[in-house]
Formats: structure tokens, C-alpha cells, sequence
């Protein structure tokens, strides 16, 4: 089987200093995978480099061959594919703040993926619906809840119908009870085959809807398995 | 420059009347912008002034036993310096004039000069008189004889009136093509062909005006010793010889001379219709020029804004997204730009590039407004570009839009949001220095207000008026632009 994400020999350099070294991973079709670890030990790192958002980086990574991008000769990221095969939601969420919620998952199926408008906009009234913020379309960000942001923010990436979601430090800004929702949202999400690689240091939401930790340490991987064996 | 906003707003704190002056001094007001031969900076020592009115000032000062004490004061605003009391006598080549005589102490007539037509050498033979001029720009100094009579032959012969705030420029612009006459007294007439060489005077005089000293009216005392001191000069020669000395003494003098001190009078040959009439009259009168007048101030800072957003927005684009060697030029650009006035861009466009190309005086406004403003423009917008959080820009990195889309769909029209308020404060701002380009020769809503002012010999009705259509124009501009600001973007 082949896997979705192949991360191999990723080095994360920042202002000089490597902050991710030696990082080597991968993860396959439907699997949820949490990078854990204290503050500052690279797991929001590692899924910007992920995603393309860190210029100086090293090592190969490849979603779904062939590659999303290459790293050239000086370690930048190369020009990306134009239809990204990954999502992002980010912790605070960077919602389009001028958009209403329909518009911010409707704008990249448009724009990027040519969808039609009425096509995309049907799409992203089910999403909303789906993630539970179908009463919420025509609201702006600021009006939004924290979580129903988070959950337009979800769909907005899930739009894009990409094969990796990332997610970073998802119940930052939740109460338990919509953190138990969030962690039934994403057993969910991948049920349909989308890989999910969670950004968290939450140990309790980890357990409850991952299938694999990877544990990190001062910018690399120290432990690899599942929940019960790494979190104990 | 000769601004008025200033003197205005003193004239309406400070009572006219006249302040205490020191009796061992003889303040005379005049313009050394005006240049030769009337007064202008001592080529030799830029602190001393020379000039045919310098040497009248003085024997004004020996006849009444003071020293004689020079203070600048544009020309423009002569007629209120002198109200105001600013000086004690104001002489800088002012004209006779009958709406001077009823609201100032005016002299006796000290010289006479006539009204000539200056045309380029090539047009000599059909360029004769105002008649021939039926349509084609004819330049003149704004508030003067010249310009009265122009306008008198304005709906007669479709003469184009183009007023300027030197007398240097007239000339060059006669020169260039930009112009096809130049109406001005012969004194002026006389020296702008001997700096333009192609360019002659018509032998015909198409007016008579005479040169006279203004106080202000309650000073009626002075004034006539002022002119005992006069008439024995013209009888003693000493007059004579000041402007034998100046290369103007002509006919035409001993035949004034000779009547003044035979009890006569020169009656000012063109009688500005305002001394007749009420100043209200006066106001409805020129309603409709200054109604022009805050049209071309509309549209010209319209457009002008148009084309600071335009080019702003580029800027800032180029500084935000360009190349570094870009980045560095654009914010050159723009440091040289705000850093240097509005005036001396105008004036390097309109005058400096004019042996390159001649723009028009309409365009070169707009395009000295329109770049002037570019520059603060793409600075509020590279602000406004960089306030839209990067978090976003991430976002829509990984939603796999490229800049351009980026900028188009998710920074732009944020940064516009951000942007109206001060966008808004620099049209009204932008309305404003529309002022400036009186300077080159668009007669706007200002220009035309100190056109009126200067005819009835007050600020405080064309002030009003003046300031009533500014803000007829700029009030609702800020209503609309809260109102978008609060519906964006539907």
C-alpha cells in the first residue's frame, strides 16, 4: 500500500537554526496520525513544511506521487501544484475576514479548481450543514464562535477535497464538550478516505480519535505507535 | 506664490484699522516678485531692493522726513495690505482704477502706461488688436487693467482670457506657443520682448492706465501730502529723472505731469463695473464664473484622485511584491515626491518641461496633482496591504491561489476597506491644494474667488461664498465615504 504522505529527512531551518531535524514519517490513505510533543518541539513546524509555508527546508516530501513539490537546489519549496492535494486548518482558523462563511469555502473552488459558482456554493451549503454551521452561511468571521470558525475553517480546506488535512492545535480554543464534537468530526472525516495529521499536545483528544502518535523532542520524532503505547 | 487663505483669515480677526506706526519710518508695501525695473532684489546684495518704485519711495520718505522702510507683500494682496494697514503706502506699479479709488486713499497719478499687445514676430501682421483674436488665448496678469479689459472683450470677441502671477511667464509662454498674445503694460510689454526675442510689440494701444500709490482710507491725511510731495516733483524733474534713469520716460508723461499739476485729473480709462454697483450686485455677477470655476475644481481633483489611486496602488504593489532593486526605485520615488512641494512639481512640469514637451495647463495640473497624490496614496495602501493578517495570506497559499489571486480576492479588498478613511481625507485635502495650480494659469475656484475679491476690493463676501461651494464639495464626499465604509463590500 502505497502511503498518502511521505516525509523523509525533513530539516527545518530558521533564521539559521535548525529547529526540525531528522524527521521521517509517513501516513496512509484514511489514517488519523496526532504529532505531539511540549511547545517548541516542531510539530506545528513540521506541518507548515508540510504545507508548504516554511521556506527553508531540506529533505523530501511527497503526498500521493508524484510530488505536490520538490525542494530545489537552495532547500525552497518549488512551485506548487495548482489544485492542492492538501488542507489546511489552522489554529486560528485565518479566515478571509471580508468573506461571509459560504464565501470563505466557496472562494478557492471557484478560483482554484474552476468549480462553477452555483456548483461550489451548493457543495459548500452541504459542508456547512455536514460540520453543523448550515445556520451560519451568511455570517462574517467576527460574528462566528470559536468553534463554529473552526468549523468553517474545516470546511473551507475540505472543499478542495484534499487527500491530507492538516490540522494544528485544533482544541486550542475549544470547552471539552466541543472538543468530544471536533474529535467525532475528524473519526468522521476519514471515513471517506482522507488522511488527517493533527498538530496537538491535548492528550485526552489524541486518544480519542487517532490512530497513531508520533511523540517529538527538541525537532525530531522520539516515539511512533499508537495511542495507548505512546501516551502512557 | 500669492495665497490669500492667510491674509484672509487676518483681515477677518484684525480690525482694518490702520496699527501704530513709528513716525520716523515711511513703510511702502510692493511686490520684488514683480521684478524690474518696478522693485526687485539688489542683483548685488539680494537684502537691498532697486527699482523705479524704491526710488519714489524714497523721495516720498525726503519729502516727509522719514526713512523709507520696504515690506514685501504679494502682489495680489496689495489692495488689502494697504486696507489692513500693513504698510503706509503701497507702490508696486498699481493701477488706477475706480474700484481702488472707492475703497482706498489713492494718489494722484504718478505715471501713465499703455495697455499693448505683445505677439509673436510671425503673427505680427494678423495679430493687430483684440478683434483679431477671436478665439486664441491671450495671457494677461490676473486683477489688473489688462485683465478688466480682456474680459471686456471676452463675449465681444470670444478672446480666451489666461491670467498668470508673474509676468515672466506670460512672455516665455507667448514664446512657446502656448498663448497666442500677451495683453500688459508697456513697462512689462517693454522687457518681456527684450527676454523673448521672437517676439514684438503692436505699436497700438489697446488701453491708458496710470500707476498710483494706495493707503488705506483713513490715512486720506497722508495721502495728501503724499500728493503736494508728488506734484512738485513732476514740477522740479526729479520724477523725470527717476524714470529717465529706469529707460522709461516718454511723451506721454509731461502731458500727464502737465495736467496733474494744472488742478486736472486722470480718470481711470477702464472703469471696473464694480465701483458702480453693490456688492451684491458684484456677487451675482460673478456667481456663475465661480459656479465654473468649482466645476473645474471638481473635475480636475476627481480626475486627479483617479489617476493618485491608479498609479498609488501600483506603487504599492511594486513596494509590497516587487523585486528589491524595485522596492528601493518606488520608495525613492516616493521620498522624492512627498518631500518636495506640490508647487515646485507643478511648476517644473508646466514651465520646466515646457522646451520638451508642452502640456497643456489642464493636463499638467492633473498630472502634477494626480502624481503628487500617488505618492501618499501608495503609501495608505502599503499600510493597508500590510495590516490584512499574514495568516490569511497562509491560507490562501495552501488553498493553492497564486499572488496575483491572492492580492485580487483576499488582500486588496481588504486593504480598500482599510484604506477609505484616509483615501477620503486626501480627496478633501487634494480639493483643496487644487488651488495651487492658479499657478498655472487653470483658473480654479480660488483663483477666480481672488479675481473677485480683487475687483470689489473685499474678501469677506467672495471668502463666504468661496468657502460655502469647498464645502458644498467635500462635506457630502465624507457622508458618501462613510456610508461605503459601513456597507462594504455590499
Amino acid at each position: 500500500m502505497t502511503p498518502v504522505l511521505e516525509v523523509e529527512d525533513l530539516s527545518v531551518t530558521r533564521n539559521g537554526q535548525p529547529v526540525v531535524h531528522g524527521v521521517t514519517f509517513h501516513a496512509f490513505r484514511g489514517e488519523r496520525v496526532a504529532l505531539m510533543g511540549a511547545s517548541g518541539a516542531g510539530k506545528t513546524t513540521v506541518l507548515r513544511a508540510i504545507a508548504g509555508l516554511e521556506p527553508q527546508i531540506g529533505g523530501a516530501i511527497s503526498v500521493c506521487r508524484p510530488d505536490v513539490f520538490a525542494v530545489d537546489d537552495l532547500g525552497n519549496p518549488a512551485r506548487r501544484a495548482r489544485t492542492p492535494r492538501i488542507g489546511m486548518v489552522f489554529q486560528f482558523h485565518n479566515l478571509f475576514e471580508h468573506l461571509t462563511a459560504l464565501d470563505n469555502v466557496c472562494l478557492a473552488a471557484v478560483h482554484v479548481a474552476g468549480v462553477p459558482r452555483r456548483d461550489a456554493e451548493r457543495q459548500a451549503t452541504a459542508l456547512l450543514e455536514q460540520l453543523g454551521v448550515g445556520h451560519r452561511t451568511h455570517a462574517r468571521p467576527h460574528e462566528l464562535s470559536g468553534g463554529e470558525a473552526q468549523r468553517v475553517a474545516i470546511a473551507r480546506a475540505l472543499a478542495m477535497k484534499p487527500l491530507l488535512l492538516l490540522m494544528d492545535e485544533p482544541t486550542a480554543s475549544l470547552d471539552p464538550a466541543r472538543r468530544d464534537d471536533l474529535a467525532a468530526t475528524v473519526r468522521d472525516l476519514s471515513t471517506d478516505g482522507t488522511t488527517i495529521l493533527i498538530s496537538t499536545h491535548d492528550a485526552p483528544f489524541a486518544s480519542a480519535c487517532v490512530d497513531r502518535v508520533l511523540m517529538m523532542r527538541d525537532g525530531h520524532i522520539v516515539r511512533d505507535g499508537r495511542p495507548q503505547q505512546v501516551l502512557t | 506664490m500669492r495665497r490669500w487663505a492667510t491674509p484672509l483669515l487676518l483681515v477677518l480677526l484684525i480690525s482694518s484699522s490702520a496699527q501704530a506706526q513709528p513716525s520716523g519710518e515711511l513703510r511702502w508695501g510692493g511686490d520684488a516678485e514683480g521684478g524690474a525695473p518696478f522693485v526687485e532684489a539688489d542683483p548685488a546684495n539680494p537684502a537691498r531692493v532697486v527699482g523705479f518704485e524704491v526710488e519714489v519711495a524714497q523721495l516720498l520718505a525726503d519729502g516727509l522726513g522719514r526713512r523709507p522702510r520696504f515690506v514685501q507683500v504679494g502682489f495680489t494682496s496689495l489692495d488689502a495690505a494697504a486696507a489692513r494697514g500693513d504698510f503706509d503706502i503701497g507702490l508696486s506699479g498699481v493701477e488706477d482704477s475706480l474700484a481702488r479709488r472707492s475703497r482706498l486713499a489713492v494718489t494722484i497719478p504718478y505715471y501713465e502706461f499703455r495697455e499693448i499687445l505683445t505677439v509673436r514676430a510671425a503673427d505680427a501682421a494678423r495679430f493687430r488688436t483684440l478683434a483679431d483674436l477671436s478665439g486664441r488665448r491671450v495671457a494677461t496678469l490676473g486683477a489688473t487693467l489688462a485683465y478688466d479689459l480682456l474680459l471686456a472683450v471676452e463675449k465681444d470677441h470670444g478672446v480666451v482670457p489666461v491670467t498668470y502671477e508673474d509676468d515672466v511667464h506670460p512672455y516665455s509662454d507667448l514664446a512657446l506657443g502656448r498663448v497666442d498674445a500677451v495683453l500688459l503694460d508697456d513697462v512689462l510689454a517693454t522687457r518681456g520682448v527684450r527676454r523673448n526675442p521672437g517676439l514684438v510689440n503692436q505699436p497700438a494701444a489697446v488701453g491708458v492706465g496710470h500707476y498710483v500709490g494706495i493707503l488705506a482710507p483713513q490715512n486720506a491725511a497722508l495721502r495728501d501730502q503724499v500728493n503736494d510731495i508728488l506734484r512738485r516733483a513732476m514740477v522740479d524733474g526729479r520724477l523725470e529723472a527717476i524714470f529717465r534713469r529706469w529707460e522709461m520716460w516718454n511723451d506721454d508723461q509731461p502731458a500727464l505731469y502737465s495736467r496733474i499739476t494744472s488742478g486736472g485729473d486722470a480718470t481711470p480709462v477702464v472703469a471696473s463695473t464694480a465701483a458702480s454697483s453693490s456688492t451684491w450686485d458684484a456677487a451675482a455677477r460673478y456667481l456663475p464664473a465661480l459656479l465654473k470655476a468649482a466645476g473645474i475644481s471638481l473635475l480636475l481633483s476627481a480626475l486627479s484622485m483617479a489617476l493618485a489611486v491608479l498609479l498609488g496602488a501600483a506603487i504599492a504593489t511594486g513596494r509590497v511584491y516587487g523585486p528589491r532593486p524595485v522596492e528601493v526605485g518606488l520608495t525613492a520615488w516616493v521620498e522624492l515626491i512627498r518631500g518636495t512641494p506640490l508647487l515646485l512639481q507643478l511648476f517644473v512640469i508646466y514651465f520646466g518641461l515646457a522646451t520638451v514637451v508642452q502640456l497643456p495647463a489642464f493636463l499638467a495640473a492633473l498630472l502634477g496633482l494626480g502624481i503628487n497624490y500617488a505618492a501618499y496614496e501608495s503609501e495608505i495602501y502599503r499600510g493597508a496591504l500590510q495590516a490584512v493578517p499574514a495568516g490569511q495570506l497562509e491560507a490562501a497559499s495552501v488553498l493553492g491561489f497564486s499572488r496575483m489571486q491572492t492580492l485580487r480576492l483576499v488582500r486588496a479588498p481588504q486593504a480598500l476597506r482599510l484604506a477609505l478613511a484616509p483615501m477620503t481625507n486626501d480627496f478633501v485635502a487634494l480639493l483643496k491644494d487644487s488651488s495651487l495650480v492658479s499657478v498655472i494659469t487653470v483658473v480654479e475656484l480660488t483663483k477666480q474667488t481672488s479675481i473677485f475679491a480683487a475687483n470689489i476690493g473685499s474678501w469677506v463676501l467672495p471668502g463666504v461664498m468661496c468657502a460655502v461651494m469647498y464645502l458644498a464639495m467635500s462635506l457630502p464626499l465624507a457622508r458618501f465615504a462613510r456610508r461605503l465604509e459601513k456597507g462594504w463590500p455590499r
